[in-house]
């Protein structure tokens, strides 16, 4: 007979409420599988409060589980649930021992279906990749100077018109060529291949632009089709594919010569900078004036050199040098003929001098007289005077009249 | 060297590298004066080419549908 274990004796409890649940808590946190787990489920009271962390309950037919995302998680979430959508969960199981509740400590939350999604990427790129169709050997460089773009993208998204003001701003000298497309869909595929096809045969551009704007993995799935993976590893042209925001890989760009993180920066590297461009122009502008002056400079120099050298033989220098002998002789010779009749003069006026001594009137001077007849007669001796004759007397400063008296 | 292609016809790519290439020859080689002046006088035509082309503002851009290739008009 079973005995009740109501009336069974039994020790006074050992646990308290907080150690059962502690015990229970690090049970949990133990165990391998409850740690970095995947969980799908539709989404019910859903709840952000101000707090900005996320609450919501993850149901199927037959049970439920309580999540919470912490607000820095969220923060870096994407993508939102509400009610009713079937998402998968990444994160932790614990309890919290406050309520006495386990959970689901979210750290990523994504629509359903992206799992499997991505199951299927990693397979498409594992056995492409085996191919040796993302071989970095296969990628072809992108030429510097494109003529002609071709464009591979929605006639009406965002991307086409990001795309296009970066070209006209940075290189407007380029022609353009869009093959539209539609980006998804099961009609994106073999669309897009077409339209590669249609570019390298009758357009022959420099380089290809695949682009489309950003979204969630199915979205982008266009770009994940063996078929558009394969008519962009065998483009003439070389590649660049644009998909989707920065952290989005499709297996086109690992088909794509270069991967570009967006469309915007697809077009950038396409091209040249048009400031990088005009930069360098200016730099040869510059460099070609600097040296063509330098050239002129040298040779003017060359010319004056020789210009001198040459003067200085010329005719006219000659003359310069004789005429300037000349008038060196002249001025000697002046000199000299001054300096003679200089001396010619101090001979002449010693000659004046002893002349003008030996002057008759000088003689007078010293007090002879000159007797002579009234007509001119000089009187030599007394016996050319008879007394009484009328003599002249000159003496040194004129003369007299006077008669002769008596004489020996 | 050999007979210069008319300017208007060379592509940016074609007239920037001559002119590189005219540039270091002036700065390296010694030439007459005539040679100088001939080939900075092509220099500086190739520079006023390209400075021509990155002034213009325009983007040529063309649709390729169904096998022809029109004008794009971007959409309203």
């Amino acid at each position: 007979m079973s005995q009740l274990p109501l009336f069974q004796p039994s020790p006074p409890p050992s646990w308290s409420v907080t150690e059962l649940t502690r015990y229970l808590r690090e049970l949990l946190e133990s165990d391998a599988n409850l740690q970095d787990l995947w969980v799908q489920g539709e989404v019910s009271n859903f709840s952000r409060p101000a707090s900005g962390h996320l609450y919501f309950t993850l149901k199927d037919e037959k049970a439920a589980l309580k999540c919470v995302m912490w607000r820095n998680a969220v923060l870096r979430q994407g993508f939102l649930p509400r009610d009713g959508d079937a998402i998968e969960v990444h994160g932790t199981i614990s309890v919290y021992e406050v309520s006495g509740q386990y959970q689901l400590y979210a750290d990523l939350i994504r629509p359903a279906g992206e799992g499997v999604l991505y199951q299927e990427f990693l397979r498409l790129k594992a056995r492409l990749e085996a191919e040796g169709l993302f071989d970095p050997a296969r990628k072809r460089p992108i030429p510097k100077w494109p003529r002609r773009i071709g464009i591979v993208t929605s006639p009406t998204g965002a991307a086409l018109r990001d795309m296009l003001n970066t070209l006209r701003r940075r290189y407007p000298l380029v022609e353009v060529v869009l093959a539209p497309t539609p980006v998804q869909g099961e009609e994106a595929p073999p669309n897009i291949v077409e339209a590669i096809r249609l570019l390298n045969e009758e357009i022959h551009p420099e380089v290809i632009l695949v682009a489309r704007g950003g979204g969630s993995i199915e979205d982008l799935w266009a770009f994940n089709d063996e078929r558009v993976a394969r008519a962009i590893a065998a483009s003439q042209a070389p590649v660049i594919t644009g998909v989707g925001h920065e952290t989005d890989f499709t297996i086109a760009d690992f088909a794509a010569d270069l991967r570009a993180p967006t469309p915007t920066a697809a077009a950038e590297l396409a091209t040249p900078n048009r400031d990088d461009l005009l930069a360098s122009l200016a730099d040869q502008t510059e460099r070609l004036d600097r040296t063509i002056q330098a050239v002129v400079s040298s040779q003017r120099w060359k010319l004056s050199s020789l210009k001198n050298r040459l003067q200085m033989r010329s005719p006219q220098a000659r003359l310069r040098t004789d005429r300037q002998r000349l008038d060196e002789l002249a001025r000697r010779a002046a000199v000299g003929v001054l300096h003679s009749l200089q001396l010619r003069h101090t001979r002449l006026a010693g000659f004046e001098q002893r002349l003008g001594a030996l002057s008759p009137l000088a003689v007078l001077g010293r007090g002879y007289a000159v007797v002579s007849h009234p007509d001119g007669r000089v009187v030599r001796s007394v016996h050319q005077v008879q007394p009484d004759d009328e003599l002249n007397v000159r003496v040194s400063d004129g003369q007299f009249t006077t008669r002769a008296l008596e004489g020996d | 060297m050999p007979e210069p292609t008319p300017i208007d016809q060379l592509t940016y790519e074609q007239a920037f590298t001559e002119l590189e290439t005219i540039v270091t020859a002036l700065e390296s080689d010694q030439r007459s004066l005539e040679e100088a002046l001939a080939l900075f006088e092509r220099g500086q035509a190739l520079a006023s080419y390209c400075a021509g082309l990155l002034d213009q503002a325009d983007l040529k851009v063309q649709q390729l549908s169904g096998g022809n290739l029109n004008d794009f008009t971007p959409p309203a």
